[in-house]
């Protein structure tokens, strides 16, 4: 009986602890604010190689950041798979970081949560203006006419990569046109060798998402109208979605197994390591490029390509990652100052190397790559080629529906099957459905 | 936990002397001592399983989508709006929702055929002692053993299509196609689930059925032989009857184990789930979490909580009434 009760206020006691280590976080939190003894929390995405590259690399950089103003920053660096539900997990909970990293494409449907601090005009003011900013990078903030609750932070666009020895070798030359590049692909490609003319990510929603954004571009077609109302089944859409999936089913210059490549990091590395002679990828491939061995000489890239006679040339989305501040801080100022720090000039030259990112400043010189040709073609991509993925509420869900219906019908195409307009505008109007019944 | 409350009301019985003195001098503490024992059992059984529960069907009932979930007593009350697109099978989600119901259906029943037939021939098999049988039976318990994230994974690398040491086998080695199959896209994806979850399955089959086996006396396999009875007329008639007991209770809860895997496909497929391993609770974690649309979810939830309540209500009456007859 005497041991049990010992046993039993052990127990409690450590329950007691432990409960109270878990309140001592909170309490560490408000006694911030103002004094010196501010700590605040960053989640950071994955841009570098690794998740430990990345906080090596941000590292120096924050312990600069509380040399000069005595903030502390809590580093927290978060893979892609984590971090959108990390993300909601807050929002719901509550328990939230200071500031976080977004994918910039979700940045108007997190702003529809009302959870993020609006850079008004005060809070703008804070972080350096407006004006210092890409304006089309800025755009990405949130939704048009609206105080946006984002701002860039690292610039991204796609290109066309291709191995300049192998297409030397096959006589052909940087493609300019939709056609000229399946062309060069099929050249390219022997599967009775294994060997195939490009690498897509076909199995990762995020990137088919974007190709079925970017090809119904090209095809003057769009995915929400005015009122924020999907229209997913338009014949420019269908035949959009049709044309990237025809790489793999049609033109056959895609390896089947792509259909498994869940993320952009796969076909990169298929590249680098010359298993294949073209990819189309953001221009952060740099970094995995490089890791690979494969030097900045050994590719070229130019714009990924539109259909010849196509009234639309755009090449990209305007991607990127941005900074966002939950609203709940108790670490406004603090916040404030840390994000003017990670978008001021010198912050964003250090960075821009290491994460092979466009700058999102507007004089700033792109120090991603030391190949100055490649810096010119993404720069003008980034600049004059780039629409924003649809800014409403609802882009998460068309980026989760869609990208999730297109790693279904690759499937279906590697697996033997036939994917027909048909189905295409069957499958685009079931993600419709789901987008309009959520939203 | 619950084995110290369980104990803790015992104890007065084993030690009658001790504890009436005790009870003598402190009567407040020897009436309430049981309560309090319970307490901590009955407070996080509320705080894990009742509350989260309650809120889950009250989500149900409420639009909480993205725009409220920041502040969730805002979200407008929706009635059965979130039941109604549910089982709206003219609709996408509801359609949705439908197809993986089969799916899962048909998983389900097949991984629990084949961990019970399993389960059932490992235990037998190993029943009669042999050298080296305590090795085997700890070999057989690895996959339980082994934390559910490494060995699913473990799966995942298997399973790919081109590094994959099954197709290494299959068509490198055996030769037995000239095509490398997909296993986790494609139609191939319900079979890898199925060995998958059998694999993890099997051997708590197998330790209960053990377990069951150790409590039928041995003469009567021995009274059986005599008689002439065969090993297989031995199992029929007398292993399968003792083990009755043992098998309803299994039986229901590999079902309900299968019926809401949750880790086997999110790890074995990862973002990129193909339609035909879309199990039930993988497909309600999509509709909350992809689509942020929490209260779809909750409906999809409480619609999952009511079908298992009631397959488990018509097993135990039909089970019930037929071990009542005999």
């Amino acid at each position: 009986m005497r041991l049990r009760s010992l046993v039993a206020a052990a127990a409690v006691s450590a329950l007691g602890i432990s409960l109270a280590a878990c309140g001592g976080s909170d309490s560490g939190d408000s006694s911030g604010g103002s004094g010196g003894d501010t700590t605040l929390t960053y989640w950071a995405s994955n841009q570098g190689t690794s998740l430990d590259n990345d906080k090596q690399v941000l590292t120096p950089v924050l312990e600069k950041f509380t040399q000069e103003t005595g903030i502390k920053v809590n580093l927290e660096v978060i893979g892609w798979n984590d971090l959108q539900t990390r993300i909601q997990t807050a929002i719901t909970s509550g328990q939230a970081p200071d500031v976080v990293n977004i994918g910039n494409t979700w940045a108007a449907s997190l702003q529809a949560t009302d959870a993020f601090l609006p850079f008004d005009g005060d809070a703008m003011t804070a972080i350096g203006g407006k004006e210092k900013f890409v304006p089309t990078a800025l755009a990405t903030g949130g939704k048009e006419g609206t105080d946006p609750t984002s701002v860039p932070l690292y610039g991204l666009a796609y290109g066309m990569y291709y191995n300049k020895a192998m297409f030397a070798a096959a006589g052909l030359q940087p493609p300019k046109t939709w056609e000229e590049m399946v062309a060069a692909a099929k050249k390219l490609t022997n599967p009775a060798k294994n060997q195939y003319g490009m690498a897509l990510a076909a199995g990762s929603y995020t990137e088919n998402v974007h190709f079925a954004f970017i090809n119904a571009a090209q095809n003057g077609a769009a995915w929400f109208d005015a009122d924020g109302k999907p229209t997913f089944t338009g014949d420019g859409n269908v035949q959009g979605v049709l044309r990237y999936l025809d790489l793999m089913q049609k033109d056959k210059v895609a390896n089947p197994s792509n259909a498994q490549y869940d993320n952009g990091t796969k076909s990169v590395n298929d590249f680098a390591t010359k298993k294949v002679a073209m990819i189309i990828n953001q221009n952060n491939a740099d970094s995995s490029i490089a890791a690979n061995g494969m030097k900045s000489s050994e590719y070229g890239v130019v714009a990924f390509p539109a259909p010849q006679g196509s009234a639309d040339q755009t090449a990209s989305h305007v991607a990127g990652i941005n900074l966002s501040i939950f609203k709940n801080t108790k670490n406004k100022d603090a916040a404030l100052k840390f994000v003017k720090y990670m978008t001021d000039a010198t912050t964003q030259s250090t960075l821009g190397k290491p994460f092979a990112s466009l700058p999102v400043l507007k004089d700033a010189k792109p120090v991603f790559t030391d190949n100055a040709e490649e810096a010119a073609i993404f720069s003008d991509i980034y600049n004059t080629k780039s629409k924003p993925l649809p800014l409403v509420p609802a882009e998460d869900q068309y980026e989760s529906t869609v990208g999730k219906a297109m790693n279904s019908m690759f499937a279906k195409i590697a697996t033997g099957g036939t994917v027909t307009a048909e189905d295409v505008k069957a499958a685009l109007k079931t993600a419709e459905d789901q987008v309009a019944a959520s939203s | 936990m619950s084995v110290a409350t369980h104990e803790a009301p015992a104890e007065p019985a084993a030690k009658p002397g001790n504890t009436k003195r005790g009870l003598e001098r402190r009567p407040g503490l020897g009436r309430w001592l049981p309560y309090l024992l319970l307490a901590p059992a009955v407070l996080l059984e509320l705080l894990i399983h009742i509350i989260p529960m309650l809120v889950g069907i009250w989500m149900s009932f409420v639009k909480l989508t993205k725009f409220y979930i920041a502040n969730w007593s805002a979200a407008p009350w929706a009635g059965l709006g979130n039941y109604k697109v549910a089982v709206d099978f003219d609709n996408a989600i509801g359609e949705g929702l439908l197809k993986s119901f089969g799916v899962t259906v048909a998983f389900s029943l097949i991984t629990v055929a084949l961990s019970w037939v399993l389960g059932m021939a490992a235990a037998v098999a190993l029943q009669p002692p042999f050298r080296g049988r305590s090795f085997v039976r700890t070999l057989f318990l690895v996959p339980y053993a082994l934390p559910a994230y490494a060995g699913i994974l473990t799966w995942n690398f298997m399973l790919q299509r081109d590094t994959g040491i099954v197709n290494h086998i299959l068509v490198d080695n055996l030769g037995l196609s000239t095509d490398r199959p997909f296993w986790l896209i494609g139609s191939n994806a319900l079979i890898s689930l199925i060995t998958v979850a059998t694999w993890k399955l099997w051997t708590f089959a197998f330790l209960t059925l053990m377990a069951g086996l150790q409590s039928i006396p041995r003469d009567l396999y021995e009274a059986a032989s005599v008689d002439g009875a065969g090993n297989l007329r031995q199992w029929r008639n007398i292993t399968l009857p003792s083990l009755r007991p043992v098998n309803l209770v299994l039986v229901l809860v590999l079902f309900l184990w299968t019926f809401s895997d949750f880790n086997t496909p999110y790890v074995l497929f990862g973002t990129a789930q193909p339609p035909a391993g879309d199990l039930i609770t993988f497909h309600i974690y999509n509709a909350s979490f992809l689509t942020w649309n929490f209260g779809t979810g909750a409906a999809m939830s409480v619609l999952l909580l009511i079908f298992l309540m009631i397959v488990t209500g018509i097993y135990l009456l039909v089970t019930g009434r037929r071990s009542r007859r005999a």
